[in-house]
């Protein structure tokens, strides 16, 4: 156990690393300028600016530094386009508001999506199965830009302790949360109901119910756990995702997340930002997979001694 | 992979049966939704109560420095927690009320040129320190302030201060010879000589061409500074080790007239000083004069080039700790206008530099928020990013009795989708604008509180005259006459914008000269006068805008005519924000969608960009006549008058169209009915301090 | 090196077992009535883009004509369905929009498919080391932001392409509109794949890893068979079952991925139109004139409904074990 553990966070950090190496060279390479604003920039400006960040050392220098002010100092760098912001800070900033609202969804996507799976593939190509699949995929087939005005304009209107858009009162993560766990669910129905159409063709299962034991049994005790061996899979990359925001809800929903972090940082060639983005994602994305496994392994004993 | 032949059996459950499995989850998650659900008074409600007015405010500030600001977002909150020498009133344009100084105690000489402010001796910073003459000098030199590494991007707002331009672009031959009382020449007749650089002279730009195979306007650039019989040496010229010292005397002259005597280094200082006639002197200028020039400014570097400030003698002088004393660069009727931009406004000087140097650029410590002092009738609350911003009450305001608000809060909602849904759903009082999308139904449903008012903005194209076709003033003409005006104000944005006959837009004295005006006949017969008789021979053309969606909308809208009234096919190139202002600074377009909005209620704001050289003209295009028309303003003191030189101004640029109208802006905004003191502005800077909400 | 009888020994036997896979799956397939509906919408709405459309465009119907004076016109005014903010006809635009973002989808996942298929079918095959070497590049490239790989690659192509089709319309002289129509996608297209191809990579990994160990294989191997004849006549047609479901269930989430890089404004190039530019763009008139919103909204839902139930079908039909990857 420990050695997978150990594996896994050294394999995370190569990765990260690589990552990183990879993205800070072709973030560079974007055509596009950091500094431009709506008033022009002299070249003693942009100058000046380059020679302030220290993109005007050569490419290898400027690589070694970044390495070192991380490593030494634990500092991302400032932000280019939020000038005066530290990327750090902007992390911590938006990171607990994209965690909260991610958990949530996350949250509301199993508790959708798991139920719905199972019933889809207990009803095997029967009315059931077909509106189970049609109500988990309503959400990735209507995006979240239509999905998200029309819940403010339905929902949120005419309630009134719920709020169009905001992040001030406790209730306004009900909205972009629900708009954010339909992709979750549509997936994680898909992946249970796979599974489970699978478990159940299994011979064990079989012989438990030629046996005699109660449906519901079978379902709890022997099915489940094998059966959301695929969603538990999935679990782990969607977890690091969803919890790092979405730039579309975010905006319509004004929440101050990370989703938008993406987009602006590499839309305003932003390059701490971004570097800085994809070192905690790639982290984060290592966490999420070592727990998926770590949860594999306790859900299957096959692979617990193996 | 299942076995062959097996039959596939569902196992039945009903759905009672089924619940049980998932009861927990849907128990946990209804819990929590009610757990969010105690609140149910809207939000408006709870401002009111608190006297908090609540606003979209677009986006998240980049800064709250007024020095390295320079966006209108910016500039609404900077105007509640900042306060400059006077106000604006609250209703009437172009009239201003007590600021930092008394109004009806302001002097100004008969020409306009020097003006005496009295400070308020009440008027403090949020920390309780006086508001003295002192922090305005401070604040005046360090948004000048010549450095390099100073991101200003608005210090041209101070050029009216006299000698502010050449303080702030370091013009140090100006400086050390035009403030010298002692100094044997007075400036009006040194000026001319070659103290900038000729920058169309610059050997890189005509890389890989030969001297001989330029055309002859191209050579007339190089002879106002050879004698006739001198040919310069591109190849030479461009040479990575080129050495001016035995280089033949055209290229010397080329070489030193490129750079100009305030960019020569001391090394090539010394060598002019040995071989005078280099350089371009212009007239009057005795070789006795040009030797105590250089000497002048060889002694400037050898000092290490120190700052000058105290020798610039820009134009803004403490007399006391209470008496502000202005003095511009030519007659300036309007400078209490000027004075509410936000640049004119004080920065603390014991805070600024207690956080950093004066300088101390980028990350303007002084600005956050556990360190921001401001002198305006609010202070800094909250700053959370992407979230929130919220200002309060400043105790220490000297007029604090009468400012009517306990708070702000800017809400920065860049999606006005949902900026105009929260409207609806009472949780802001004021929207930043009304997406046009909008605007039919917000004139259905809000027909109160929907505000069209008439805005100082003009929605405009730059034109990239540097390239074909463009190059050709026909061709321009043509494009601009093929715009329908009226069916992209009346069809497409509905928010009462009035096609623009020009770039100015109409406002106070000034009479717009009306050149263009929609007319599908003249366009077509321009392009044909043009030259580019088939039109399928036209080059490619780019339209380029950004990728917001009302810019996308003009820009069909704008393909379609071109391609009906001129049969000429435009590619839309849609960038992001970045790459679009970049590419406008590169020239690297043809036609670009843009907007302009005044910074000061006088046309020159509209005007002054499209100089040769000017930050934001990206054109290309330049024009002696226009510039001169510009200067001459600049020294005219009498309103009339001045206004009909702008006027000629303005008349001479459109003639030659190097941008094309489209509409006049409108401010669109949805206002609650219990704001109160908010009433139509220009410029739509309304000041905070009146503003009142209406308790019932 | 191997001769042709000794090959074609080994072929009857893998077509008589493709042959009754695929007539059972299809058997299979009738039974799921949505995956039928699915299958049947996807053919239509595949025939309206694609025949259809360019049959009215070629008559003279133009999705791009505007008429300012008749913006918002009811259905059968200005167009069967009536006309968009700027007066042009909305049956055209939702058409000619979902050629658009049909392609993209499509010619992604094929390049997807190519490239999955081959970068995952030499690992899985070649195993060990290398193999592992070249999934953990994989895995790295997962773990990076959706977004910003698509952007880098989308930035870093477009220049390239811009160059291409100036090249194409002026030095061989291909028609302006057609250049520039598709020259628009390919950037897109390419940021696309540039990110789909890695999950398609892995699924083909896994599932050569496994055939690369069956007894054919064995079989294959101990008669002297080249390593390319092995990977590309014994194991690849194999694996076609996976591919094929993973293809169909890729092909509408490339459809999302348009849409939702459209919605941030890196879609494709204006006046020309995707279901995701339409829907964003008929968003804003939520408030006020829904129809331009949702005409393409519900033929981007239905879609999207469609191909997923058929992708679903598919899977339950030929391999349900696959739903595990």
């Amino acid at each position: 156990m420990l050695r997978i553990i150990i594996s896994r966070i050294i394999q995370t950090l190569m990765v990260v690393f690589l990552l990183v190496t990879f993205t800070f060279f072709a973030v560079r390479a974007i055509p596009g300028n950091p500094f431009a604003s709506d008033k022009a920039t002299s070249p003693e400006e942009q100058a000046a600016l380059e020679a302030y960040y220290g993109l005007d050392k050569p490419l290898h220098r400027q690589y070694a530094k970044y390495w070192k002010n991380i490593l030494v100092d634990g500092d991302f760098g400032d932000s280019l386009a939020m000038k005066g912001r530290k990327v750090t800070t902007l992390l911590a900033e938006s990171f607990p508001v994209s965690l909260k609202l991610g958990l949530l969804s996350l949250f509301l996507g199993v508790s959708i999506g798991i139920p719905l799976g199972i019933i889809a593939a207990l009803f095997h190509n029967r009315w059931q199965d077909y509106l189970a699949m049609v109500i988990a995929m309503a959400g990735i087939c209507i995006v979240a830009f239509v999905l998200g005005p029309i819940f403010q304009l339905s929902i949120a209107k005419p309630l009134d302790w719920l709020n169009v858009a905001g992040w001030q009162r406790s209730s306004d993560i009900i909205l972009p949360s629900i708009t954010l766990c339909f992709g979750v669910a549509a997936y994680l129905a898909r992946l249970t109901r796979g599974g489970m159409l699978d478990v159940l063709s299994q011979d064990y299962i079989r012989s438990a119910r030629a046996k005699g034991v109660p449906k519901l049994q079978i379902i709890t005790r022997h099915a489940l756990r094998p059966a959301l061996v695929p969603a538990i899979t999935y679990l782990g990359p969607a977890f690091a995702a969803i919890i790092t925001g979405s730039f579309v809800v975010e905006n319509i929903f004004l929440v101050p997340g990370m989703g938008q972090h993406f987009v602006l940082g590499i839309t305003s060639k932003d390059y701490n930002l971004v570097l800085g983005l994809v070192l905690f994602y790639g982290i984060l994305m290592g966490i999420a997979n070592l727990m998926s496994d770590l949860a594999l392994i306790f859900m299957d004993p096959k692979l617990r001694n193996s | 992979m299942r076995k062959e032949g097996e039959k596939f059996i569902p196992i039945g459950l009903n759905l009672s049966e089924f619940i049980f499995v998932t009861k927990l989850n849907t128990l946990l998650a209804f819990a929590s939704l009610a757990l969010a659900s105690c609140e149910s008074r809207s939000d408006i409600e709870v401002a009111n109560e608190k006297n908090i007015l609540v606003i979209g405010n677009s986006n998240e500030p980049k800064g709250l420095d007024p020095h390295l600001v320079s966006g209108v977002l910016e500039s609404n909150i900077i105007r509640a927690l900042f306060e400059g020498l006077v106000v604006d009133h609250p209703s009437m344009d172009s009239t201003s009320v007590d600021g930092v100084a008394i109004r009806d105690q302001i002097q100004h000489s008969d020409d306009f040129t020097e003006w005496t402010f009295p400070l308020n001796p009440e008027a403090k910073w949020s920390d309780g320190h006086p508001v003295t003459a002192h922090d305005f000098v401070f604040s005046y030199q360090r948004l000048l302030s010549p450095d390099p590494n100073w991101p200003a991007k608005y210090a041209e707002m101070l050029y009216f201060l006299k000698n502010g331009e050449a303080y702030h672009r370091n013009k140090y031959g100006q400086l050390l010879c035009s403030t010298d009382p002692d100094f044997p020449l007075e400036w009006d007749r040194l000026k001319n000589a070659n103290f900038d650089g000729d920058d169309k002279i610059v050997p890189s730009k005509y890389l890989g061409k030969d001297y001989s195979s330029l055309n002859e306007r191209e050579r007339q650039r190089f002879l106002k500074y050879l004698n006739d019989s001198e040919t310069p040496d591109f190849e030479v010229l461009n040479q990575k080790n080129f050495d001016y010292q035995e280089a033949s005397i055209a290229n010397q002259k080329i070489f030193f007239n490129s750079i100009g005597l305030d960019h020569l280094d001391k090394e090539q200082l010394v060598f002019l000083r040995e071989n005078l006639k280099l350089l371009d002197w212009s007239e009057h200028v005795s070789p006795e004069i040009q030797q105590l020039v250089v000497d002048r400014l060889i002694s400037h570097h050898e000092l290490g080039k120190p700052n000058l400030w105290n020798q610039a003698k820009v134009g803004v002088e403490a007399i006391n700790d209470h008496t502000l004393k202005i003095t511009l660069r030519g007659p300036t009727p309007f400078l209490l206008e000027i004075t509410k931009h936000y640049t004119w406004y004080p920065v603390p000087k014991h805070v600024v530099l207690k956080h950093g140097e004066m300088n101390t650029a980028y990350s303007s410590p002084w600005t956050r928020l556990e360190n921001i002092v401001s002198n305006g009738a609010f202070k800094l609350k909250t700053w959370r990013t992407n979230h929130l911003l919220e200002v309060e009450r400043n105790p220490h305001y000297w007029d604090a009795k009468n400012v009517k608000l306990d708070g702000i809060r800017y809400m920065p909602i860049n999606n006005y989708y949902t900026e105009t849904r929260m409207f609806g759903d009472d949780q802001l009082h004021l929207t930043y604008t009304v997406p046009s999308e909008l605007i039919p139904m917000a004139k259905r449903k809000y027909s109160d509180q929907l505000r069209q008012e008439s805005y100082v903005g003009t929605r405009f194209l730059r034109v990239n005259t540097l390239n074909e076709p463009f190059n050709n003033p026909k061709v321009r003409r043509a494009f601009a006459l093929a715009i329908d005006q009226e069916a992209i104000c009346e069809k497409i944005l509905q928010g009462g914008q009035k096609p623009a006959s020009g770039i100015v837009p109409p406002f106070g004295d000034y009479v717009v000269p009306g050149l263009i005006h929609f007319d599908p006949e003249q366009a077509k017969a321009l392009l044909k006068e043009s030259g580019y008789e088939s039109t399928s021979s036209f080059p490619d053309i780019d339209l380029l805008t950004t990728n917001s969606d009302s810019g996308l909308r003009e820009a069909e809208a704008l393909q379609a005519m071109w391609q009906k009234h001129l049969g000429i096919k435009v590619r839309i190139q849609q960038r992001e924000w970045t790459t679009y202002l970049q590419k406008q600074y590169d020239s690297d377009y043809d036609i670009v969608v843009a907007g302009w909005i005044g910074d000061y209620l006088d046309p020159t704001t509209f005007l002054e960009m499209w100089v040769s050289g000017g930050g934001n003209n990206n054109t290309g295009w330049s024009s002696k006549v226009f510039e001169d028309l510009l200067r001459k303003a600049e020294h005219t003191a009498d309103i009339p008058t001045r206004m009909g030189i702008l006027s000629e101004a303005e008349k001479t640029m459109m003639k030659d169209t190097p941008v094309l109208p489209i509409y006049w802006y409108t401010t669109n905004y949805l206002m609650r009915p219990e704001v109160k003191n908010w009433h139509p502005l220009l410029l739509n800077n309304h000041p905070f301090k009146f503003v009142e909400l209406q308790k019932n | 090196m191997t001769t042709s009888t000794q090959d074609a020994s080994n072929e009857p036997l893998i077509t008589e077992k493709g042959s009754s896979l695929w007539s059972d799956a299809y058997l299979r397939l009738k039974k799921n009535k949505l995956a039928i509906l699915g299958g049947i919408i996807v053919i239509l709405i595949l025939t309206a883009c694609f025949v259809v459309a360019p049959i009215l465009s070629w008559v003279g119907y133009d999705g791009n004509q505007q008429d300012l004076s008749n913006r918002f016109a009811g259905f059968g005014e200005g167009g069967f369905l009536g006309t968009d903010q700027l007066g042009r006809d909305l049956l055209m635009r939702v058409l000619e929009g979902g050629q658009i973002s049909l392609l993209v989808a499509i010619i992604a996942t094929l390049l997807t498919v190519t490239i999955g298929v081959i970068y995952g079918g030499i690992a899985g095959y070649v195993g060990g080391r290398i193999g592992n070497a070249m999934m953990r590049i994989v895995d790295g490239l997962l773990a990076m932001p959706f977004l910003i790989i698509v952007i880098l690659f989308r930035e870093i192509i477009s220049g390239h392409v811009d160059d291409l089709a100036r090249i194409l319309i002026n030095d061989w002289g291909f028609d302006d509109n057609t250049v520039l129509r598709f020259a628009n996608l390919i950037p897109l297209t390419f940021a696309i794949a540039g990110f789909g191809w890695l999950s398609m990579g892995r699924i083909v990994r896994s599932s050569a890893a496994s055939l690369s160990k069956q007894e054919f294989v064995e079989a294959a191997r101990s008669l002297g068979l080249t390593h390319h004849r092995i990977l590309f006549r014994h194991i690849l047609p194999n694996m076609l079952g996976p591919i094929i479901i993973y293809a169909t269930l890729t092909i509408p989430s490339f459809i999302l991925y348009e849409a939702t890089l459209s919605y941030i404004g890196l879609g494709i190039e204006p006046p020309n139109s995707s279901w995701g530019k339409l829907i964003q763009e008929g968003a804003n008139y939520l408030e006020t004139n829904i129809t331009v919103l949702a005409i393409p909204a519900v033929l981007f839902s239905l879609t999207l409904f469609a191909f997923n139930f058929l992708g679903d079908g598919l899977r339950d039909a030929l391999d349900p074990k696959a739903s595990k990857d």
